[in-house]
């Protein structure tokens, strides 16, 4: 094979990858926000508010990623409103994104002393003021190692649009490799580049993990 | 021969020397007690007797194995030499019995029936045996170090190293321990302790050594060492003491 | 419009499913089994192997670590047969699970590891056991049971991932899904009967995990 393939193949994954960050990036920041508000819900000790919330995070962390998608992209298309690869992809991440981020913020939240909510409390600050103004500036301070890990998480969620149809950089992989026929190179190349976006979040998460830990 | 010789023995960690030429002869039934400040080098030194820190030069020898050296049979020393740590160590995943257990069965490949009446033995030696089935985190400090002693007399040890066993105790638990030793030393056994007993050091030891800068700074035995120490930072160690 | 769900058009598929669901119950088994005695190796060569191995086995950890898993299941399908090395379809999906939780497994046995205070060691080294012997006795029991919820949580992970197998046609459930509504058109009945199978799968194995942890993983 020549050197120009090789070329091309690069150039092109490079260009699809942009996608795979365009992906990653809405999954991120709308699950983020949703990932908030379910955690407003999800720990304001209100049970009918509650429940729902424990029952829509057990759903996007007890089922397959690949199965949301699938019943994003397949099943809203047969209730007449037609779906395009962006949107489905776009809509599952983001929903499967907020169930972890909440699990993980809660788990941040929960780690705040109980004296600092009684505390607030006596203050008579009401739930969303002791959130908003005592526990979440505290417990912002250890999510942030697992929210940047759990990024890493993301973007090879991302991976996957690529079975219904979205063109980011694994399904330019398969593209290329069909067009191609060098499997070896074009997934190793693949690879690479998802490496060279996951690796500097992994260990950034890594660093600040240990940081926490050498403060506390 | 003696059965522990310690010859000339220097070690460094990096440019700063912690032991700086220690000579010391332990025979067969003594009770040696190594005092001085912390940072004098007195658990290294003990911790070298069993090969878990290294020298650089020098020579021990531990019931006439070579302790140093590339191919040290640490295997065969270690069978014949304990140790009690400080902060006891007892394995948390294992009864009391089966902390006296692993080391016979495992190294010495003891039936678990027999290896269980040694435990029974040792346990019973130290006071517990109604504990042998208890989890180190349901026994007390004094206890816990109690099974640590027993587990490393059923290896049937020639000599006992003690690294400051009491230091990590509640005060009203360290007599229980003391006393445990106190026992083994009448029956003959060999001990090396680190201690900052003074009172036990000097009713209970055969040798006294005190170590100051990496060095035996004055030895003897411990009631003339005691009444009349001859250097002073001994005596400024012994009086700051009270 | 309106659209009328017909759970009913399933029925005929039923054994279709289920061997889908043996499928996936099967390499879950074989490659957490798998997956955790090369985290276990991996994991004592990363702490007590000599430079050049623990090195290597970081590499691997986190090559895996951060990549796809499909990305992997396709360069072992797919491109490992470039090399000569040709492989069916489950036999690749085998391997790439097996790879894949080895290296998480590798991670989170090494934390447990770590965790371990250094005075036992010492102390079973003091006892005339071998570092071999340590590690097996001492070292791996206790960080087992300081990782085995962790280790439970990516176990459920990595069998929720492997509904990617499909994709290179080993028989999955995910498989049998896909295949069931290229008959019968019925995808979101399909997608839905399924994911809830996976639910259900997740609730039951994270409930046996935890039986498995409470009879043979606790420390007194």
């Amino acid at each position: 094979m020549s050197d120009f393939s090789f070329w091309v193949i690069l150039k092109n994954l490079i260009w699809a990858t942009q996608w795979t960050i365009a992906l990653s990036l809405i999954a991120f920041i709308g699950g983020g926000i949703v990932g908030l508000i379910l955690l407003f819900l999800r720990t304001s000790q209100v049970k009918w508010l509650e429940v729902p919330t424990k029952l829509y995070i057990e759903f996007f962390q007890g089922t397959p990623l690949l199965m949301q998608l699938f019943l994003f992209f397949f099943g809203v298309a047969l209730f007449g409103i037609e779906v395009s690869p962006w949107t489905a992809a776009g809509l599952a991440l983001t929903l499967w994104t907020s169930a972890f981020l909440t699990e993980i913020w809660r788990g941040c939240v929960e780690a705040i002393p109980k004296g600092q909510w009684e505390a607030s409390a006596s203050v008579a600050m009401n739930y969303i003021e002791q959130m908003r103004y005592v526990i979440l500036p505290q417990a912002m301070r250890i999510a942030i190692a697992p929210t940047v890990g759990f990024s890493v998480q993301v973007i090879k969620g991302t991976a996957l649009a690529s079975i219904i149809g979205f063109v980011e950089l694994t399904k330019a992989g398969t593209m290329l490799n069909n067009a191609t026929f060098r499997p070896f190179l074009v997934y190793a190349l693949v690879a690479l580049i998802y490496f060279c976006l996951c690796f500097p979040l992994s260990w950034f998460a890594k660093r600040l993990e240990g940081k926490l830990n050498v403060a506390r | 021969m003696s059965l522990v010789s310690i010859r000339d023995v220097r070690k460094s960690y990096g440019t700063v020397e912690v032991l700086k030429g220690v000579s010391l002869e332990v025979e067969k039934g003594d009770v040696v007690a190594i005092i001085g400040r912390s940072g004098s080098g007195k658990s290294t030194l003990l911790r070298c007797i069993n090969g878990l820190e290294t020298y650089q030069s020098g020579a021990i020898l531990a019931d006439g194995i070579e302790v140093g050296g590339l191919h040290a049979n640490l295997r065969e020393l270690r069978r014949h030499v304990g140790m009690v740590f400080q902060q006891f160590n007892l394995f948390p995943h294992l009864t009391a019995a089966e902390n006296v257990m692993l080391a016979p069965t495992v190294v010495n490949k003891t039936p678990k029936k027999e290896a269980r009446a040694i435990a029974a033995e040792v346990l019973a030696k130290v006071g517990l045996s109604e504990k042998m089935d208890a989890y180190p985190s349901q026994l007390s400090g004094g206890q816990q170090q109690r099974v640590a002693i027993a587990r490393s007399l059923a290896m049937r040890p020639k000599v006992l190293l003690c690294d400051e066993i009491t230091s990590a105790l509640d005060p009203e638990l360290v007599n229980e321990v003391l006393r445990v030793v106190e026992q083994l030393a009448k029956e003959g056994m060999t001990l090396i302790l680190v201690t900052h007993e003074m009172r036990f050091a000097r009713d209970v030891g055969t040798h006294l050594v005190f170590m100051h800068h990496g060095k035996v700074h004055e030895s003897g035995k411990p009631k003339e060492v005691f009444a009349a120490p001859q250097t002073p930072e001994l005596q400024q160690f012994v009086s700051g003491i009270g | 419009m309106t659209y009328h769900l017909e759970f009913s058009a399933l029925l005929p598929y039923w054994q279709d499913l289920a061997w889908g669901l043996w499928f996936t119950i099967v390499l879950t088994a074989v490659s957490t089994v798998v997956g955790i005695a090369v985290g276990t190796l991996g994991a004592s060569a990363r702490s007590f192997g000599p430079p050049w191995l623990s090195g290597l086995v970081r590499v691997y950890v986190e090559l895996i670590r951060n990549t796809p898993f499909i990305v992997q299941l396709f360069f072992i399908f797919f491109g490992l047969p470039a090399l000569g090395l040709k492989l069916s379809e489950t036999t690749a999906a085998f391997i790439a699970m097996v790879v894949n939780l080895g290296a998480y497994s590798t991670e989170i046995i090494r934390a447990g590891i770590d965790a371990i205070p250094k005075g036992h060691i010492e102390a079973g080294v003091s006892l005339a056991m071998t570092r071999l012997e340590v590690l097996r006795y001492i070292v791996l029991r206790q960080a087992f049971a300081k990782i085995y919820p962790a280790l439970s949580s990516q176990i459920v992970i990595v069998m929720l991932g492997s509904a990617v197998v499909s994709q290179i046609s080993a028989p999955d459930l995910t498989y049998a899904a896909n295949f069931i509504q290229s008959r019968n058109f019925r995808a979101f009945e399909v997608y839905f009967v399924v994911a809830l199978i996976y639910l259900m799968l997740s609730i039951l194995l994270r409930y046996l995990l935890r039986l498995i942890g409470d009879r043979f993983v606790k420390v007194g």
